[in-house]
């Protein structure tokens, strides 16, 4: 076989998944999205460009993913980091992966019922009865976009956590060695050397954080309690509920754009930033 | 760091210490990578450590930098205590086995990383001149903006030097540097350093385990095993006077007669071999009746001759192989009694005489003098 048979061939599995989980079921979101909503629900084919004059409709679980979902990638990078800094640099090697395994335990457990213990938490007899006792009252956190960003950082922290781990990890721990023989402070050196050697596990950490997000509905559904909800909220809404297929497809198609859009802005940051790390580490 | 700044070394090395140890250890749990350490070091010498792996040559080098503190004893630097000293405060650099160049860096940016590390910081054309000054003794003009994976291994070491010495620092450390090179390349780096430190003045500290390269490079050599000091002196006087068997067999090549001595007195020692022989040998240092020790005698101290010459005692061997060397001839003879040896023969005895085909009979001997009767304890010395 040529060198081109055999790299269809190992092509060839993924080539098909793709074509029947992506392809497809976009080409037939993009086509129900110029569609109408038949009298009973679900699609009647029809050329026309109402469903997407009608996004507007919809234009507040857009402001809210679109606000939530970069806040919440930051807000689980901001924790993850010193988290995962401290498992593969500090911690003892010997609990290296039992932490680390402590970490993706709740991963084992469905999102549904760990959501579900927040909303007692964040609830009236929760974090806020204990607010009232040393005198701050009428706090309210359950249904708040905060609710959401709490609950968010929680779910998703394994996911940032790990790819972050994972380079940290391999670092090598001679070059640490290296900058401190040259003279440079511990903070020094992590901001030389630890920090632009890490940005790999970031921004993969942030990638896959970030595209879970702006797809995310679970979350909102269970602490945004029907008020702070995303346009994933908006799609189990259309599709589900009110059957509007059309209209459903259209916020459908809208999304995956935004995040093409997004994506594509992100990867072009990050390769600036990649090209400029030899001035990051100049600081 | 130019031409300008040259010092040629000096016969004899300050007395002034850069560096000591006063009976420092070092133990990792069960291990003790370093057992009573006691060393001074020398303003502007060049030394090594030399031993087999494990003896504890790179935690004495790490003490230096102060990535280990010992556990008991004091390590000075310029005449101060420092065992809890951070590296980052320490006037030392290190080049590290396997470089730890910056792969995120240029090659330049690695060379002034030290430099942008200084408080206040040197202004930025200062930092250019002397990184293009540090790539120049090193021979690397023109590599300034390479990525470290751009560069060979040769060039990389060159680098993890540019990179230590940019920063002219009072010691340099360098952890066998030369371990990844091929011979040829070794051989020319090994040239190169050594020019590099007469000309900066930089005290040295090399680690190694290639005597071959601690003889050739070293005004001193410190000869360790086990954690511990065998010996320190000139690669000279450990090759002269060296304390016990295990120097000698570090430091060039001898052959050993074991055996148990007779009798001794300050001077010479009358040892019996196991096969009954008893060698004549000078005594180093003294050894008593009854003590096992080895007779080491140099192969190059060995005379071969077809008939026996008077005064000495002569042995009757016979010749098993013979190796053309160029200026040197080397004969691996065996003799019923003690055994297989060496002996190396200049070109000019050859004359006369020579040059000895394999399976000829004949006498080898040498100077009483020149066997020297040396302690054969197989545990570590103490200093
Ligand atoms: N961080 C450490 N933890 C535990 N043991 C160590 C550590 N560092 C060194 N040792 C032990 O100390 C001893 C001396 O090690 P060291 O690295 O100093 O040897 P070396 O002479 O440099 O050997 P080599 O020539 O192989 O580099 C070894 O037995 C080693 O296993
Ligand atoms: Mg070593």
């Amino acid at each position: 076989m040529t060198q081109r048979g055999r790299n269809l061939l190992l092509l060839a599995p993924a080539g098909a998944w793709f074509l029947v989980m992506l392809v497809i079921p976009l080409a037939v979101v993009i086509i129900f999205s110029f569609g109408e909503r038949g009298p009973a629900g679900g699609y009647v084919p029809a050329f026309t460009l109402e469903q997407y004059a009608n996004l507007p409709a919809r234009w507040a679980a857009f402001k809210n993913t679109l606000m939530l979902a970069p806040a919440g990638t930051l807000a689980s990078l901001l924790i993850a980091y010193p988290l995962a800094y401290y498992l593969a640099v500090r911690a003892d090697p010997r609990w290296k992966t039992v932490l680390l395994v402590l970490v993706i335990v709740p991963f084992w457990t469905s999102i549904l019922i760990r959501s579900y213990a927040w909303i007692f938490l964040l609830g009236g007899r929760g974090i806020p009865a204990l607010l009232d006792l040393i005198g701050i009252d009428n706090v309210r956190l359950i249904n708040t976009p905060f609710a959401v960003l709490i609950g968010i950082v929680y779910g998703y922290l394994p996911l940032m956590v790990f790819p972050i781990f994972v380079n940290l990890d391999r670092l090598d721990k001679r070059l640490l060695e290296a900058s401190a023989d040259l003279g440079a402070s511990p903070w020094r050196t992590f901001l030389q050397v630890t920090l632009p050697m890490s940005l790999p596990g970031i921004a993969t950490g942030c990638l896959l954080v970030f595209i879970l997000l702006m797809g995310e509905f679970l979350i909102p559904a269970i602490l945004g309690g029907g008020k702070v909800f995303f346009v994933g909220n908006a799609l189990v809404d259309l599709f589900l509920q009110s059957r509007n297929w059309a209209f459903g497809s259209a916020v459908a198609a809208t999304l995956v754009l935004l995040m093409l859009v997004s994506v594509t802005a992100y990867m072009r940051l990050i390769r600036r930033l990649g090209a400029q790390r030899e001035d990051v580490a100049l600081m | 760091m130019s031409e300008a700044a040259y010092a040629p070394p000096s016969a004899e090395p300050a007395a002034h210490p850069i560096a000591e140890f006063r009976g420092v250890s070092k133990r990792f749990g069960e291990v003790l990578a370093a057992d009573d350490l006691n060393l001074s070091i020398r303003t502007g010498e060049f030394l090594s450590f030399l031993g087999p792996s494990g003896c504890g040559k790179t935690t004495a080098l790490r003490m230096l930098a102060g990535f280990e503190s010992p556990t008991s004893g004091e390590v000075f630097l310029d005449g101060e205590v420092v065992n809890d000293l951070a590296p980052y405060r320490r006037p030392v650099n290190m080049v590290f086995q396997h470089y730890a160049l910056f792969p995120h860096l240029t090659v330049a940016q690695n060379i002034g990383y030290g430099l942008r590390q200084r408080r206040p910081k040197p202004p930025r054309d200062e930092i250019a001149r002397k990184v293009r000054a540090a790539l120049e003794i090193v021979r690397l003009e023109g590599f300034e903006n390479r990525r470290i994976w751009e560069m060979s291994g040769g060039q990389q070491q060159r680098v993890a030097l540019a990179r230590a010495i940019v920063n002219e620092p009072k010691l340099l450390l360098l952890d066998e540097p030369m371990a990844a090179l091929d011979r040829k390349l070794r051989k020319e780096m090994q040239i190169e350093l050594q020019n590099i430190q007469r000309r900066l003045g930089i005290t040295f500290i090399l680690v190694t385990h290639d005597q071959e390269e601690a003889l050739s490079m070293s005004d001193r050599i410190c000869i360790m095993r086990d954690g511990r000091i065998v010996q320190t002196g000139t690669p000279r006087e450990l090759y002269d006077q060296p304390r016990n068997r295990y120097v000698a067999g570090f430091v060039g090549t001898s052959n050993f007669f074991d055996g148990v001595v007779e009798r001794a007195d300050a001077y010479r020692a009358r040892v019996t071999l196991g096969c009954g022989i008893a060698l004549e040998g000078r005594v180093l240092a003294p050894v008593a009746a009854g003590q096992a020790v080895s007779v080491s005698v140099r192969p190059e101290q060995i005379r071969l001759a077809r008939t026996a010459t008077g005064g000495e005692t002569g042995w009757e061997v016979t010749i098993l192989n013979r190796i053309f060397l160029g200026e040197h001839t080397e004969y691996l003879v065996k003799h019923d009694g003690l055994g297989e040896f060496m002996v190396l023969t200049p070109r000019q005895a050859e004359l006369s005489d020579g040059p000895f085909n394999a399976g000829e009979r004949l006498t080898a001997s040498w100077e009483a003098t020149s066997a020297l009767v040396l302690d054969n304890d197989q545990a570590p010395q103490a200093n």
